[in-house]
């Protein structure tokens, strides 16, 4: 059987491919310049034209921040935790690592609404303050909930690149750099740093994507005032039942995305021939 | 400088944790209240068993999980044996169509299949409505993806003369396959498969897009109760699956530990 008979096993998947990726994406470009008016598919671009309403556009702008956020506190957050684990008095505990992955497991819906149990007014944390006397606090419903929602579900996603970069980074380097006199400073911002680069870039983009597109957890956590791209997706789908405009809208946040993407690998080639240079 | 690292690691284990704890906590929890503790009981994990709609939901979960993760395994791996044979820019384009439901937002994911049946239904086959088929399809589609990708690599590892060798010598390409190929890439099609599995059961958006009004797994019921507020059965059962998962994949790294241990000892 040579290597063009071997060829034909993929025949099966890519009809599937077409069908189940392409498909969809092409009907999502088709509804998203279309409007539908007596039953008919009319050409039209008036769905783009009503994203630029400052109401929707604030929307857009709430989740690219809250996302870019979330993504530089789970860097600040994860990577101590990375580099800790990475470190060789914990390189034996593969445990450990395995408990900071653990979570991703149990539903994230049901992690997600616990916070709500432990944020409410009625909740854990607030009988806590109250028994060391403090007042009751509102803590749902607000940007920064969310906010936390996103950096409790995503942080698993830096932690697990950025750690088995380090893992594999070449000791050698570092011991090298020591031998030469280089302090622990200079060998982890001169070294470690640029060398975990790429484990980062992956790990943003891990944090970021799904954190910019999510509309569970600011429907759990956030409260209607505290919308996102995803929410308006969904209500486009599920409330408004304006299929072309959520289409739109679902472009947008697929070039939003794919910019970000292209602009993240850019940063981590550029980088690269930076520490060759 | 130590006992800093492990406070450090031990905050960031108790904020992931948390919400775990206080999940598990509750599933014991005698009064519904998610706030204040009155005391021990088993009830709700009783109650669990009698309630028709979770034990469908979960049903729906498991047996959308196993059947797509049977069929992606088949049709993934069979495209990874396909795709490994290409040439490069064959081989590039196929892989980056393949990575689109992994990297693209689930949302759209969701919605744009959704477009995709109802598209189907209006104009070509008339009479179907959004279900279990949709749901198994939409499960799937995400789940070929990662079998291919996990599989991929352990063929670009495979000797292809080994193969060869196998022809040479009077197999089948069938028999070739079976007895040479897959027993040397089975530790991708399981680490594809157990992907594939668990994100098929904690799936949640795609899912909500796709299964339409009668079917439900058991991500949706729980979606459904955080409108109309949480009931302990459902902590009951989450406890009880993340046991399930927890095991599943302890049992995986042992049978992994054992399989290289099996390896080393054998040479």
């Amino acid at each position: 059987m040579t290597k063009i008979h071997r060829r034909l096993f993929s025949i099966p998947y890519l009809v599937w491919t077409g069908i189940f990726i392409i498909l969809p994406l092409i009907l999502v470009f088709y509804y998203s310049l279309t409007i539908e008016s007596g039953g008919q598919f009319l050409f039209s671009t008036s769905n783009y034209a009503r994203l630029m309403d400052p109401v929707y556009l604030i929307v857009l702008q709430r989740s690219v921040v809250l996302a870019l956020l979330c993504t530089v506190i789970c860097i600040l957050l994860g990577y101590p935790v990375a580099y800790i684990l990475a470190s060789k008095e914990y390189i034996n505990k593969g445990f450990l690592l395995f408990l900071f992955l653990a979570p991703m497991w149990m539903n994230f819906l049901l992690r997600t609404y616990s916070w709500v149990s432990i944020l409410e007014r009625n909740g854990f944390l607030n009988s806590l303050f109250e028994l060391v006397g403090l007042p009751r606090m509102d803590m749902l419903y607000n940007n920064s909930a969310v906010l936390l929602g996103m950096v409790y579900n995503f942080l698993p996603f830096m932690i697990l690149p950025v750690y088995s970069v380090l893992r594999r980074s070449d000791q050698g380097i570092i011991e090298a750099a020591q031998d030469l006199g280089a302090n622990p400073r200079q060998v982890f911002f001169r070294l470690t740093l640029p060398l975990s680069i790429p484990g980062m870039i992956s790990g943003i983009t891990m944090v970021f994507m799904p954190a910019t597109s999510t509309f569970i957890i600011s429907d759990l956590l956030g409260g209607a005032q505290n919308m996102l791209v995803g929410n308006l997706i969904e209500q486009q789908f599920y409330r408004a039942n304006d299929w072309h405009y959520g289409s739109a809208i679902s472009v947008v946040l697929m070039v939003l995305l794919l910019l970000s993407f292209v602009i993240f690998t850019m940063v981590d080639k550029n980088e690269e021939e930076g520490i060759l240079f | 400088m130590r006992t800093m690292k492990k406070a450090y690691l031990s905050l960031v284990l108790i904020f992931m944790y948390a919400p775990i704890a206080v999940l598990i906590a509750f599933s014991f929890n005698e009064s519904r209240s998610r706030a204040n503790w009155t005391g021990f009981t088993l009830h709700w994990y009783g109650e669990l068993f009698r309630d028709q709609r979770i034990l469908s939901a979960l049903g729906t979960t498991f047996s959308i999980a196993l059947i797509s993760t049977v069929i992606a395994i088949i049709l993934g791996t069979t495209a990874a044996i396909g795709i490994n044979a290409m040439k490069p820019v064959g081989k590039k384009t196929t892989m980056t169509i393949n990575n689109i439901p992994v990297i693209n937002p689930d949302i759209v994911m969701g919605i744009s299949l959704m477009i995709l049946y109802v598209f189907v239904f209006r104009f070509f086959v008339a009479g179907l409505e959004l279900g279990y088929a949709t749901l198994l399809l939409a499960h799937l589609s995400f789940n070929t993806s990662y079998v291919v990708l996990s599989v991929l690599p352990k063929l670009r590892q495979l000797d292809p003369n080994v193969f060869e060798a196998a022809l040479d010598l009077g197999a089948t390409p069938l028999q070739g396959i079976r007895k040479v190929v897959v027993p040397e890439i089975i530790p991708g099609i399981i680490t594809g498969g157990l992907l594939a599995f668990t994100m098929s059961i904690d799936d949640f958006v795609v899912s909500f897009f796709t299964a339409g009004s009668g079917v439900e797994n058991l991500s949706m019921v729980i979606y459904s109760m955080t409108k109309r507020g949480i009931n302990p059965k459902i902590n009951a059962i989450s406890t009880l699956m993340f046991i399930f998962v927890m095991a599943l994949l302890y049992v995986v790294n042992m049978l992994d530990k054992n399989s290289k241990k099996k390896i080393i000892s054998s040479d």
